[in-house]
């Protein structure tokens, strides 16, 4: 409708212009002296209203300046972008990655170096198991490698349908769900419920993959000091008190508490029973990430809710990934029907997405397998973590932090030396100084400028069902020795 | 009136024809199709009133009786078209398979007795039904051969999991040579890689692009470059689907006016396109794309999910196809699941792109690495596909994925069905428009022993459903012969021949090779 150029109009008025013209045409069109009073009287007004709008002021509604178009070229060639990355300098502590030659297992070779192997997630050992590989082995000589589909268009395999049903009776839930990349597990279950204007609820040491899930959702989000509920019931409060204000809102507003069971920023334990307590009171759904303690905590390994009875149905969702203590590739969420069903739709990392290879849902269905053949496994690990912990102490100038029988702690230095870089660096000379003596160690690694409270640098120590006593000793004295020599 | 784009070099950027077509809808099917979504409104609303009214037996799954008082965790109505739309066709989806996903492929058979809402495993499997759904275009998908073997090898050596991260003790050796090798494969500087596509895009993309920045979005992009820019916290604007004039508006206006309000000139424009739009089946205009990129200064990220290995003589993708240079593209981003038969996505580019992305990515910080046998098929793929393994399978899968294309496309078109996108394109979208046909054409073509997938709402606009065919090198002439006899078949019996332009049936001719004689390897 370009035959009415009025200048400086919007888009969005002159559809609406030509819309009234054309009415108005449409009723002159139909114009006859034998009409009705009142008709005459609206076209009459109609004609005068677009009278007035042909001549009336126009009004710029976006500042454009008329550049002439050699303006604009000349802007076009001057305008210099920025670099699409900024240079990374070649001593960056995160540039060199060491570099693992064979299986990641407890005897590992570490740049070139036979270790011992205390920084890969292998809580169970079942990296290595014999077992585990010979069913990857047989579910690749059935089913090939790759997936070539997302689980809507024929990437769904009896396997997945079977690790689904699996992981859901072992976990006493209703349903359970895979995704294929653990980090995208949490990352796609948030934002799959809570949307814009919903109020989540998280803990401030909450781990990235959380962090992004919160991102993606677009909802508010209100950090509580880690670990405690009181200041947790204050939040809780204030948003009562919100509420009271805009009662028709609240109806509609949903709200999350966000935890972890066993957190991987500080190895310790989030208080489930009086979190539980919270949410009947204030009417919050829980969800529950336990990466580190599915596997871990409670008598069979079911994780947080075992270690502390919870009934598992008091919490909405449990989201965990299988790559720690079950030692395959990939992610779940597991709860009622009710919760879990809708991530089959909106689960972002589920529906636009290939479904996990068919070898490594076998070969963690053969890992809950022994699971659940050998539930002593789990007092044999927690009997390890308390060695490990023990053993740690007194280390000069480190601090332990975790609780004891969290099979992933951190050595922390006693007192910072001010600087983040210096500290890192002190802190990687005690990693080389142990691999050089055959323990394998390594930093934590965060995003500096991407954490939202960055953790204080320090050395993760993972505790294996694999490692004996000597193993133990040794590598507590090594970390001795190296932090004597090098924390002066 | 057809909207059928033919370039012949007109520009000068083509040294190829480059001939895509998205018919129009016809007027009848477009009105009938609103009148079919608003029978099945009516009936759902008239559904959910006899269920609230518990008349009809109620399958949805409830809240639990102690959480009764809590806010509802579904608004009514978001589930509205799940409830019953999609709960009634729900069928022709995740359909589970018992086999390799290869060119035919055992299904897993399930009936239902209460109109979808929970299946039933009767114990039995349809087996041998072609497939024309898993995007397995070069045919890798085998649990036999050499990849296989290699990969079984590697399970055995190194197991199935790794329990770490790249930056702390996941780098294995294993990743280190698949990397260099995915260099070389592109033609770029340097690669790295990562265990999910989908994360590859939503992870890197932020690490790109941030505050001050701008996006410049294609309307019809994949969900994860979607997620990765909304993530990345930038401006974010969106042009029409593969429509060079919309671009070039757009970073005319962006650089001419900078920022909105402050006028500041932007730190960085940021192209994102795909290789191939899955749900289009149309490939991007490289050529243009990188003369704006070049002349404006913006940067170009192009997802090749679907292309690569799928396009070009060498399979090298789409910028193989058109013969350009991979250096102007300044991040080359693709998957391993689709022509690799392996997971994962990768990266490549400058060494200094790809250094930035190993220490700031966010993938490489906190996600586990990849899986080492998967690290092997693609190795083993790879090399295949580059001729390094001493044969030439990877060639003669190449090209027999073109030629099967190529004859699928011209025969689906011959037939009268409308089909969307680039006549080079292994993807074929052929249009159903009715949503009672969607239904329909699944269960037809299964009943028939061939496995297809059909899109609806929300993946598609609304009136624009349709079955979406992926060729496959591993498909033979026959299967591919057997195939669209049943297409036509069911395509009679469900009336979705469309097309008002009847193209005459060509005398068959062999596949002219000399088509890609005139581009330098």
């Amino acid at each position: 409708m370009a035959w009415v150029e009025v200048p400086g109009q919007e888009k969005v008025l002159k559809p609406l212009l030509n819309t009234v013209i054309i009415l108005g045409l449409i009723k002159c069109a139909n114009f006859s002296p034998q009409a009705p009073a009142y008709h005459l009287i609206l076209e009459g007004i109609l004609i005068l209203w677009i009278v007035r709008l042909l001549f009336s002021k126009t009004y710029k509604l976006q500042e454009r300046s008329d550049l002439t178009e050699k303006e604009k070229e000349d802007l076009i060639e001057e305008w210099q972008p920025e670099p699409l990355v900024p240079p990374v300098s070649k001593d960056h502590p995160s540039m060199n990655y060491d570099i693992v030659s064979g299986p990641p297992s407890h005897n590992i070779v570490v740049n070139g170096k036979q270790c011992i192997n205390f920084a890969s997630f292998n809580f169970l050992g079942l990296l290595d198991n014999e077992r585990v590989k010979q069913k990857a082995l047989a579910s690749l000589k059935k089913y090939g490698v790759g997936t070539c589909g997302p689980r809507g268009f024929y990437g769904t395999f009896d396997v997945h349908l079977e690790l689904e049903d699996r992981l859901a009776k072992f976990m006493r839930t209703e349903e359970a769900i895979i995704y294929s990349y653990g980090f995208a597990t949490i990352a796609s279950a948030i934002p799959a419920y809570s949307k814009r204007g919903d109020i989540v609820f998280v803990d401030e040491a909450a781990c990235f993959s959380i962090q992004k899930g919160l991102q993606a959702s677009r909802s508010f989000i209100k950090y509580f000091k880690h670990n405690d509920m009181e200041d947790l019931e204050r939040l809780l409060k204030e948003q009562e008190i919100e509420d009271q204000k805009n009662p028709r809102k609240a109806r509609v507003t949903r709200r999350f508490v966000v935890v972890e069971g066993l957190y991987i920023n500080t190895a310790d334990v989030c208080p489930l029973p009086a979190l539980v307590k919270l949410k009947y009171k204030y009417k919050v759904r829980i969800f529950l990430e336990e990466s580190m303690s599915f596997g871990v905590l409670g008598e069979h390994g079911r994780g947080v809710t075992e270690h502390f009875g919870v009934n598992i149905d008091d919490i909405d969702l449990i989201s965990a990934n299988m790559e720690n203590a079950v030692a395959s590739i990939g992610g779940f969420c597991c709860g009622r029907s009710f919760v879990i069903d809708h991530q089959r739709l909106s689960g972002q990392g589920y529906c636009f997405s290939a479904s996990l290879p068919p070898m490594l849902a076998a070969a963690a269905i053969e890992a809950l397998n022994i699971m659940e053949e050998d539930p002593d496994i789990f007092s044999v690990l927690r009997e390890k973590c308390e060695q490990v912990h023990k053993a740690l102490q007194g280390t000069p100038g480190m601090k332990v932090l975790g609780e004891s029988y969290a099979p992933a702690l951190h050595l922390q230095l006693e007192s910072s030396s001010g600087s983040r870089e210096t500290d890192v660096r002190m802190l990687r000379r005690i990693v080389d100084y142990c691999l050089e003596k055959q323990i394998a160690l390594t930093l934590a690694r965060y995003l500096d400028k991407e954490e939202r409270f960055l953790p204080p640098p320090s050395i993760r120590v993972v505790v294996t069902v694999e490692q004996t006593k000597e193993d133990i000793d040794r590598a507590a004295s090594c970390i001795r020795e190296a932090a004597l020599s090098i924390l002066k | 009136d057809a909207q059928h784009t033919s370039y012949n070099g007109g520009l000068g950027l083509y040294n190829r024809p480059f001939n895509e077509s998205f018919e129009e809808t016809p007027l009848l099917v477009a009105v009938l199709t609103y009148m079919g979504y608003g029978i099945l409104t009516i009936f759902g609303y008239l559904r959910d009133f006899l269920r609230d009214w518990k008349i009809e037996r109620c399958h949805i799954a409830r809240e639990r009786e102690e959480q009764r008082d809590f806010v509802p965790l579904y608004q009514d109505f978001e589930n509205f078209y799940t409830r019953n739309l999609y709960m009634r066709i729900r069928d022709s989806w995740n359909r589970p398979i018992c086999s390799v996903p290869g060119a035919k492929v055992d299904l897993v058979e399930r009936v239902s007795h209460d109109y979808n809402w929970t299946f039933d495993y009767t114990g039995r499997v349809v087996g041998g039904v072609i497939n024309m759904g898993s995007y397995n275009y070069l045919g890798f998908a085998e649990n036999t051969g050499y990849c296989a073997e290699a990969a079984a090898e590697v399970t055995m050596k190194y197991g199935v999991g790794v329990a770490s991260t790249r930056q702390e003790m996941g780098n294995l050796d294993r990743h280190e040579e698949m990397e260099a090798l995915v260099a070389k494969f592109l033609g770029v500087e340097s690669a790295i890689a990562f265990g999910m596509g989908f994360a590859t895009n939503s992870m890197n993309i932020p690490a790109l692009s941030g505050k001050g920045c701008l996006i410049l979005s294609d309307e019809l992009n994949h969900a994860s470059l979607v997620l990765g820019a909304r993530l990345s916290g930038s401006t974010i604007r969106v042009f029409k689907h593969n429509n060079m004039q919309s671009l070039e508006k757009m970073l005319r206006d962006a650089i001419v006016h900078g920022q909105p309000r402050t006028h500041r000139p932007w730190k960085k424009i940021l192209i994102l396109v795909e290789g191939i739009y899955s749900m289009e089946g149309s490939i991007v205009r490289l050529p243009e794309v990188i003369a704006l990129k070049k002349r404006f200064g913006a940067y170009l990220y192009l997802d090749e999910a679907h292309s690569i290995g799928a396009l070009g003589p060498a399979g090298r993708g789409v910028v193989d196809y058109f013969g350009l240079d991979p250096r102007d593209v300044d991040v080359m981003m693709g998957t391993f699941t689709k022509s690799f038969g392996a997971a994962g996505g990768y990266i490549g580019g400058r060494r200094e792109l790809i250094d930035y992305l190993r220490v700031h990515s966010h993938s490489a910080v906190y996600a586990t690495s990849m899986s080492p046998p998967v690290v092997e098929q693609i190795i083993t793929s790879m090399k295949c596909i580059m001729g390094e393994d001493g044969t030439t399978l990877g060639r003669e899968r190449v090209k027999r994925l073109a030629e099967n294309t190529v004859y699928f496309r011209r025969k689906m078109t011959e037939m009268g069905f409308i089909i969307y996108g680039n006549s080079d394109s292994p993807v074929v979208p052929m249009m159903l428009y009715l949503p009672a046909k969607i239904g329909a054409f699944g269960r037809e073509m299964l009943k028939r022993n061939i496995g297809v997938v059909v899109v609806g709402f929300p993946a598609t606009p609304i009136i624009e459903s349709r079955a979406r065919f992926c060729i496959s090198a591993a498909h033979t002439k026959d299967m591919l012969d057997t195939a669209l006899c049943v297409i036509s078949e069911v395509g009679d019996l469900l009336q979705v021949k469309y097309s008002r332009h009847r193209r005459l049936p060509s005398l068959d001719r062999a596949f002219d090779h000399s088509i890609y004689d005139e581009i330098q390897d």
